[in-house]
Order: structure tokens, then sequence, then C-alpha cells
């Protein structure tokens, strides 16, 4: 997040794109709610009709994969009606005249056809965005997880700049991260291209630092991203897979094709608290700690280093990663993992990485520290590109967009569009929710949501079972006949190992941000 | 304006923050005022009439619903209060279940605690007692139960979910003679639209919105949800070696006390018995027990035969930022690949 959690309270316009943020983020959801009911506006967008929809002023109802023309539509109209910031633009940004000339393939009328949204509604969204500031921008993964979903995130921030709602308090665009430390797995270099702190690998004074801090030889080439290592897998160019508090059988887009491919494997290792369907066709499982099990830090979705804290000793001889990986590290002849003291190793982070430079456990205490956090006396940062944004000039960049429908829509052979979400009740693949005993009773399976036309159609009845079946799998699911979902579009979790529904996603990726399509794919449903 | 406002109650000068009622202002100072349904994260209603108090030269007044003003004057004993005070108290009380005992809020009652100051007589009460059949505990949700015959009414629950939670799951529901909170329809919560965040439970002043199933920890640890990206901060509760309750950090910039279904009660998978307790290997083509040794050293053998671009690891977005740090420099320093990733993206 550009922003904080905090500051979405004071915003006078909430723009809640493609998050259903009662389900996957409800403490954030507070603060939606509470702030409308002092007043705020919100508008929310999103192909289905979500809880949140119950607080919105606006509720734009698009065609599943069609956000960039309805964001850009709505530009078009804060650019025409004379509603955007110039001084902002002028000031802080460049790039707007190749953009405004973009727009000119985008009127509200023009899209309505492709995103099915009025264009009546557009232009409202527009104004009511554009006029009442400050004006936060919410998303999540409906954003992203799209063959164009680095478009979707340039769409939001062409909006936000737009607007000059960037860089000051209760504006920004902000995602929301799904995991608990999503943000700090990326943040430590969890990532196939950079080391902790975005540092580019490809970058040849970055990596004499790290060697020179680790004692080794680095390599300069990028690795593969998720979905290109199991390709990589299945192809049998990778043999080896060291997988950490991962499921990726039942998380994955194309399931079928992972779990095929970790066959393929000579030697996989899985690290997890759970014995999950991915640690069953392991070669070695290791036993992990839980969180309450442990010290530590986590970084949420605003950027706020927090710690964890240890509660219990690990059950059996269980162990925390760290100790686990740094044993791997020793055995392999390895110097520099003698401490896995979670302490110590924050230190070295901190010594090889600037936005965290001045993060040490003492200064932790109370509410954590928001990165960048470049020295010890630094009070963190919770408002990024307040004077700068974080580009070589300091300019904030607009970004001419066009529309690229999903990969895979709807046909005769497969005529509805399946898109995934989560329920309030569970977590990612439930290997920990499944085993909370009331959290399994109140949602206890997984129920494809259709409309009901869709349903008469296929004489499908309100609580039957059904068979989902897409290109790449099939799965069997009970029929959930309502109008959340438009006609034309079914939806379900992926939490139960008994309806995977990622057997039936499209691992078709985004071709920068490498994030396969799960929020679009075609499939054919019918009774059993 | 001044910064604060001062007054007098029962003799004692207080300074309050303008706007402030004169009830939470005297809570404040330390000076007990009965009281139920004031909550200091909700709006005042007045509905119990507990809080009495007299005002100079304006008489009887609610304490949580008059706003303290400069010079006031305060008092919150005299003969008519106490009597007001003391036919209110047993209306709450003459049906209440006796085995406070028995009751998980017990020590912690805000209406033990109104009983106590200001005092019961048994004799009275058993005159005014009468004969009711108890009426039937809610346990439909798995983590909570809504008991009507300990319920005072306040409307705490009520508010918290429409006002707080924004859900309004439930509301005063009208049976016969006898008032409950109940959904719409009076439908059983689980069935209804309510979240199970359980706000309303944690607010409830008495035992009729209590836990499952509670155990009261022995020592609590402060920490940070494991589940989603909001990060709140929590208490967890702690006795013998297993972790028995969970409670919003109220001081957390994050969240401020909140919590969703999965941070409050989503915490049983921590000591199930499915846990992994020790290290398995394969050994022709099943899975069998072993040593860290064994599978360390087994680990370290086949992971020096792949170096390189042969290898992958995959780290996880559960697991700390130190742990993550540790094994993508495992694999670019030691296994010398950057094929290092994790399931952001999904
Ligand atoms: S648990 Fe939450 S949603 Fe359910 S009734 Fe209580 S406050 Fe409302
Ligand atoms: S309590 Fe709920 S909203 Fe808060 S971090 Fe945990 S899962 Fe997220
Ligand atoms: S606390 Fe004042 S009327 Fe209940």
């Amino acid at each position: 997040m550009t922003n904080s959690i905090a500051e979405i309270g004071d915003a006078a316009c909430i723009l809640a794109v493609g998050t259903n943020t009662t389900v996957a983020h409800p403490v954030i959801a507070l603060q939606v709610k509470r702030a409308v009911a002092r007043g705020t506006r919100l508008i929310v967008i999103n192909p289905k009709q979500i809880d949140l929809c119950r607080s919105a002023d606006l509720f734009l109802q698009p065609r599943p994969g069609t956000d960039v023309p309805l964001l850009t539509a709505m530009a078009r109209v804060i650019v025409d009606e004379g509603l955007a910031d110039t001084a902002f633009i002028e000031d802080r940004c460049e790039g707007f005249e190749a953009f405004r000339r973009s727009l000119e393939a985008f009127s509200p009328e023009s899209v309505e056809p492709i995103t099915g949204v009025p264009a009546a509604q557009i232009v409202e969204a527009a104004r009511c965005y554009a006029t009442r500031k400050p004006a936060t921008l919410l998303y999540a993964m409906g954003i992203t997880q799209h063959t164009h979903g680095t478009d979707n995130v340039l769409a939001t921030a062409n909006l936000a700049l737009l607007t000059g709602n960037v860089g000051k308090p209760s504006t920004g665009v902000n995602p929301l991260r799904g995991q608990n430390n999503v943000q700090g797995c990326c943040d430590m270099g969890a990532l196939p291209n950079v080391f902790p702190g975005y540092q580019k690998v490809a970058d040849p004074e970055i990596r004499a630092k790290f060697e020179s801090a680790w004692d080794c030889r680095l390599s300069d080439a990028p690795g593969l991203t998720h979905t290109e290592i199991f390709d990589a897998i299945a192809a049998g160019r990778i043999r080896s897979l060291y997988l950490v508090g991962e499921n990726p059988v039942l998380s994955e887009a194309n399931a079928n094709h992972v779990r095929e491919a970790l066959k393929r494997l000579d030697f996989l290792v899985v690290q997890d608290i759970f014995l999950s369907e991915t640690a069953q066709l392991a070669d070695v499982v290791l036993p992990a700690a839980t969180f309450a099990e442990k010290d530590g830090t986590v970084t949420n979705t605003e950027r706020r280093v927090q710690r964890v804290r240890r509660a219990l000793e690990p059950v059996g001889h269980a162990k925390p990663d760290s100790w686990i990986t740094c044993q791997i590290a020793r055995r392999l002849g390895a110097g520099g993992f003698d401490d896995a003291r979670p302490e110590n190793i924050l230190q070295e982070i901190a010594s090889l990485t600037p936005s965290y430079g001045g993060i040490a456990y003492e200064r932790l205490e109370g509410d954590g520290l928001q990165w960048p956090c470049p020295t010890r006396d630094h009070p963190g940062t919770p408002l990024l590109h307040r004077e700068r944004f974080a580009t070589q000039d300091g300019k904030g960049r607009f970004v001419p967009l066009t529309y690229k429908p999903p990969a895979e829509l709807p046909d005769d052979e497969y005529p509805l569009l399946l898109t995934t979400d989560r329920n309030l009740f569970h977590y990612h693949t439930s290997t920990m929710t499944g085993r909370v005993e009331g959290l399994k009773t109140l949602a206890h399976e997984e129920l494809l949501r259709i409309h009901p036309d869709d349903a008469a159609r296929l004489g499908i009845a309100d609580g039957q079972m059904v068979q989902v079946c897409s290109r790449r799998g099939e799965v069997t699911v009970r029929a959930n006949v309502t109008e959340i979902c438009p006609p034309g579009v079914v939806s379900a979790t992926f939490h139960y190992a008994a309806s995977p529904i990622n057997v039936l996603t499209s691992s078709a990726l985004d071709p920068v941000a490498k994030i396969p399509e799960t929020k679009v794919c075609a499939v054919r449903v019918q009774g059993q | 304006m001044a910064d604060e406002t001062s007054l007098t109650i029962d003799g004692l000068s207080i300074t309050a923050r303008p706007g402030t009622s004169i009830l939470r202002a005297a809570l404040k100072s330390g000076l007990y005022i009965p009281h139920l349904c004031d909550h200091p994260d909700l709006d005042p209603v007045g509905v119990c009439r507990l809080c009495l108090v007299e005002v100079e030269g304006r008489g009887l007044v609610l304490a949580c619903r008059t706003p303290v003003e400069e010079g006031l004057v305060v008092r919150t004993e005299s003969p008519e209060i106490n009597n007001v005070r003391r036919v209110t108290t047993e209306l709450l009380i003459v049906n209440h279940p006796e085995d406070c005992l028995a009751c998980s809020q017990n020590d912690r009652c805000e209406l033990q605690r109104v009983a106590a100051y200001v005092g019961v007589d048994r004799q009275r009460l058993a005159r005014l007692r009468r004969d009711a059949r108890p009426a039937p505990v809610d346990t439909s949700n798995p983590f909570f139960d809504y008991d009507p015959n300990r319920c005072v009414l306040c409307g705490i629950c009520v508010r918290t979910c429409s006002d707080l939670q924004g859900v309004s799951a439930i509301d005063f529901a009208f049976r016969g003679f006898d008032t409950t909170i109940a959904p719409f329809g009076k439908m059983p919560l689980a069935q209804s639209r309510c979240e199970s965040c359980g706000e309303c439970v944690v607010r409830c002043p008495v035992g009729a919105l209590a836990p499952k199933n509670a155990q009261q920890p022995s020592r609590e640890v402060r920490t940070t949800c494991p589940y989603c990206g909001v990060g709140c901060g929590i208490y967890l509760g702690v006795r013998g070696e297993r972790v028995v309750a969970v409670r919003g950090d109220p001081d957390r910039v994050t969240n401020r006390g909140s919590l969703c279904v999965k941070g409050r009660f989503g915490y049983g998978f921590i000591n199930h018995d499915d846990r992994l307790t020790t290290p398995w290997v394969r050994r022709n083509g099943r899975l069998v027990e072993a040593e860290w040794d064994e599978a360390l050293s087994l680990v370290a053998e086949r992971f020096a035969q792949s170096k390189g671009e042969s290898f992958a690891a995959l780290a996880s977005a559960k697991c700390t930022n130190e742990e993550n740090y540790l094994i993508q420099k495992l694999t670019r320093a030691v296994m010398g690949t950057n094929s290092i990733d994790h399931c952001a993206r999904l």
C-alpha cells in the first residue's frame, strides 16, 4: 500500500476495485464500513455483488477481465469534464499528453458493450472519485490475477495520478496483500529477479555487495517464477525442489499439471506444519514450527514490520524454519548460516537492505515500523511518494493502455466464465483453517455460485452436486444458486481438497508480473 | 475552548475532555457509578437507567447521556437515586440464574459489580421472583453461545454488530412477554448473516454471549495474527502447553482490538493432532518417520548433486522475514540459482 490502513477512515471517497474486502481483509473492511457510516462515498467495482455492495453508494458490475476499459473510461470522463488535477500533473507527472490521446478510444459509451457497465454509471463513478478528495483506491487480486494484470494496476495508477490522489494522507493506490507475510516475503527477495529490498540481481554493483557479504559468487541470470518453475520441472530441467509452507497442488492454477510435474522431480523436500496434499508427494518432509512457536518479524500490507513472538515450544520434534534452513546450508558446507537467531538475522537483513536499514527488534515493541526505514533514527514511512516517485527522475508516469481480452473466454463448448475467490472462514488451501472445527462447521464444503437463470437453463437446483469441466480438468462441487454472480459467470473458492477448483483454472500468465489468470477461465457446468 | 472542563462529583474536583459524558469522566477518575449499557466504543443510548445521578439545579439525569460542563456539581448518592437503582437492579437480577460460579464471566461481570454496589435484599428478591421456565440457549454458532437467561438487554451486542461491524445480524426480538436478542426472524445465529467475528461476545458485560468451552489462559503473549495481510495485533492466551484463547490487541494501530473470525477463533490448528512432529523420508516408495540427522543429511546430499539451474526453491508467505531471507540466501549463495519464488501471485 502507498498509504496506511488507519488513513482509510478519513478518505472522502473510497474506490474498491477487485477486492472482496469483507471476506479477504475483514478488519480493513471495518475501516471502510465505519468511514461510510460517517459520510464517506464508497464505489465498489466488482463482477460479483459482494457483501461490501451493501455499504456502497455506487456499484459497478463489469464483466470479469474488463477493468482496463472501465477504469480508462473513468479517466476519459475526468479529463473531458476538466476534473483532472492539472497542477499535480504538471508538477509531478510525465507522459500526460500521450495518455490523453490514448483516451480517445475509451468513451464510456464505447466501452459499455465490452464492460457491460452503463455509461452513466461510469460517468458518475468518475465524478465521484475525482471530486471527493481525498480519495483512496483499494484493490486486490481481482485486479492482478489476469493475463493483463499489470495493465490493470497501471490503470488504477493512471486514475490516481490524474486526480492527484497520491502522496497525501487518505489517498493512494493500495493493494491489499493476501497472506500475512506476502509483503515481507517479497521484501526479503523471495523473488527470482531481486535480492532483499528489490535490489536487482542483474545489477553488477548490487551483486558485488551481496557477494562480499555472503562470501560467494552469485548468478546474474534472473531465475524462474513460480509458474515457470513448474513448467521447468515438467520439462525435466529442474530436478530438485525445496518447498516451504506452500501447497501448490491446491493453490496453483492448472493444478493437475502441478501434480504431474511434482511426480517428475528427482527430489522434493517439503517443509510444513502439516502433511499437506503436496507434502504427501515429497521425498523428505521436514516438520516446521507454527507462528506461535517461534520469534520473528512479518510485514503487513501497509509495509509495517511487526513482531511474531514465541508463545510455546514447537510440538514434538518440529523446529523453526530458520533453524532448518541453516542446518541444510551448514551441511552443504556453507558459511554464514551459523546463527539462526532471528534478531541477528534481521541485523544482517538491515545491513544489506536499505529500506530495512533502521529496523531492529528493540524498535518493534509498539506498533512496529513501516519501511522505508533507512536508519536507526528514521521513524518509518506511513505514506509513500510524498515528494517524489520511486522513478529515476522522481516523476509519476502515465501509461497509455489498450484493452486486451482475457486469454480464455467462454465459447460454445465451455459457455460459462469461472472466477475464483475466497470465503470468510477459510484461508488459502485450508491447511490451517481446515483444522479448526468451528471454521469447518461454518463453511464445510466448496460451493459453486451460479445465477438462477443459468441454473434454470441447465436444470440445476440449489444444493445439488454438479460437474464443472474446463479444458484442463473437472471437479464435482455443490451448486449454490444465487444472484451474487451475474448471468454467465460462476464462482468458487479454492479452499477445499475435496473440490480442488484450481484443476480448472488457467495458467496463462501476465507477461510482466507472471501471475496466472485465475480470475477468468471458461467452464461447462452440468447436473449429476 | 478550554482543553479540559472542571466539575465536581461528590465533592471531588475532576477534569475531563469537553464532550465526555459524566459517566466516562467519573470512571476515568476512578469513581464508580453503576452502569450496564454504556461501552467506550459505542455511542451512549441510556437504556439500562442504572447510571442515574443528580446534577445541581437540574435534578436526576443519566450520567452516560449527559456531557460534562464547566462548574457542574454532581452527586451520585441520594435516597432517591438509591431507590431507583435498587428497583432497577432487582428487576435485572430477579430471574437471573444464580449459578455465577459456573458462568464464564464470573469475576468480570458488570452485573455482579452493580449488584454488589447497590446491595441486594434476598427476601425482597424471593418475593419478586416469578416462576418462569428457562429460555432455550442458542448454541448454533460453533464458537459462542447466546443464553437469553443471562442477558440484561443492554443492547451493546446489537450496537456492536450494527455500528461497529456494519453487519446488523442481531436485534431486539420479542417473544411473548420476554424480549431477547436474536437474528432477524428469530432464526438461530448460525443461519443468520452473522460473520462470527465475536466482537459482540467480547463486549457483552455479562455471561449471555460467551465463548464455547472458555478456558482462562495462565499467560498471554503479544504477537501478530497468522492469517491475512492486515496483520492484526493479537494476544495469544496460553495455558499449559496449549493456546486456549486469542484477544485483539487494543493498542495496535492496525486493528485497535478488532479481529475477524479467523484471527479470533482460528487458533485450533496450533495444537492439532495432525501436526507434523518428526521428519519423514521416503523409503521404498513410502514415507516413514526419521531422525533429524538422517533427514537433513539426505537433503544436503541430494541438494549438493543439483546445484545451479536444476534446483529451485519456493519460499512461504506464511513464514517470517528472517526465514524467507535465509531461504533465498541458501538458494542464491549456496545453490547458485535465482530460481526462488513464492505464491504472492496466487
Ligand atoms: S459475532 Fe459479529 S457478526 Fe455475529 S452477531 Fe456478533 S458482532 Fe454480529
Ligand atoms: S484477524 Fe482477520 S483481518 Fe486481522 S489479520 Fe487476522 S485474518 Fe486478517
Ligand atoms: S449506562 Fe447509562 S443508562 Fe445504561
